[in-house]
């Protein structure tokens, strides 16, 4: 994976193998604390304890077409090798919940990368699923969701190039600003 | 093309465009439309999915073409990844592997527009799932 929204792209896939209808992608940036973190929840199927204890081995794979799972185990390596870690939370019937941690300032810790081209591509594939995503960085945020933005686009699919297009400008330049508020 | 910020500008844009789309593309039936699948499991996002589906969408947007983008999971063919499934309606889905970008355009120009098959199907009896059981 090159960068942080590579795996928030792959991360997000298992909740929505989960079956989870509403997804929560929260990326928090702050730089006096000097950290990096990305949570990702989610309404699916959720894990009993024992297999959230399992997931982040990589030759545990739910599913049927290979024998490894890679998603959680090359998150967690580059959580680690950048000074951070990664937590799971999970509970039968209610969803899952996953932290991964990151020291901002640390010199192995993957760019974020196109963080809004990632949310946009997951949102125009999954239509019919709610994805938030709320970026902040330092003490300003910056929200979107699904839901808002199909009861603006009404008849429109949310699958549409053009539209997904004219997405990725809008989430992009708003993460931008987010950030530009900060650095001026 | 004035630049999108909010969900207001959003609206404006999408009621320019509302007008320009037909109604095959408004009821959006999956049916009659192209559809490319691109895996974007552990692999295939590492190999470089998400590179081949911005392509994709980028070029359909631009050349009009009646196709929807949709992500897969992996279906095991690791080592061939980026790997894209097409289904032409009344068509068997051919899945094509080691894509890049610019085989994701020659897919598009000579598969679905020309029905010209090109190098880089994976297996020729391929099946979904589905089929099988």
């Amino acid at each position: 994976m090159n960068d942080l929204a590579m795996h928030i792209l792959d991360i997000v896939q298992n909740s929505i193998s989960a079956g989870a209808k509403w997804i929560e992608i929260s990326v928090i940036e702050n730089l006096v604390r000097d950290i990096l973190n990305i949570i990702i929840k989610d309404n699916g199927k959720g894990m009993s304890a024992e297999t959230v204890q399992k997931v982040t081995d990589p030759y545990f794979t739910s599913r049927t077409t290979r024998k490894v799972g890679l998603g959680i185990p090359l998150l967690k390596q580059s959580a680690i090798q950048s000074g951070g870690d990664i937590s799971i939370e999970s509970e039968v019937g209610k969803g899952t919940t996953i932290r991964a941690n990151f020291v901002h300032s640390n010199i192995d810790r993957p760019p974020l990368g196109d963080l809004a081209n990632a949310y946009v591509l997951l949102m125009s594939a999954n239509p019919e699923l709610n994805i938030v995503l709320n970026y902040s960085y330092n003490d300003n945020n910056y929200s979107i969701s699904t839901e808002e933005i199909k009861e603006v686009l009404d008849d429109v699919p949310l699958n549409n190039p053009s539209i997904v297009k004219m997405l990725n400008e809008m989430v992009s330049s708003n993460i931008s600003e987010t950030q530009y508020l900060v650095n001026n | 093309m004035n630049k999108i910020k909010s969900l207001d500008d959003l609206r404006k844009m999408k009621q320019n465009l509302s007008s320009e789309l037909s109604i095959r593309e408004k009821s959006n039936n999956p049916d009659k439309m192209v559809q490319i699948r691109v895996a974007m499991a552990t692999c295939g996002i590492a190999a470089g999915a998400r590179t081949v589906m911005n392509t994709f969408l980028e070029k359909i947007e631009k050349d009009g073409v009646p196709a929807i983008v949709t992500q897969g999971g992996c279906m095991g063919y690791c080592y061939a990844e980026p790997t894209v499934e097409v289904k032409i309606p009344g068509k068997d889905p051919v899945v094509f592997g080691y894509v890049d970008s610019k085989i994701a355009l020659d897919i598009i120009d000579k598969y679905i527009l020309k029905g010209e098959l090109i190098d880089g199907i994976l297996p020729v009896n391929y099946q979904t799932i589905q089929e099988k059981i």
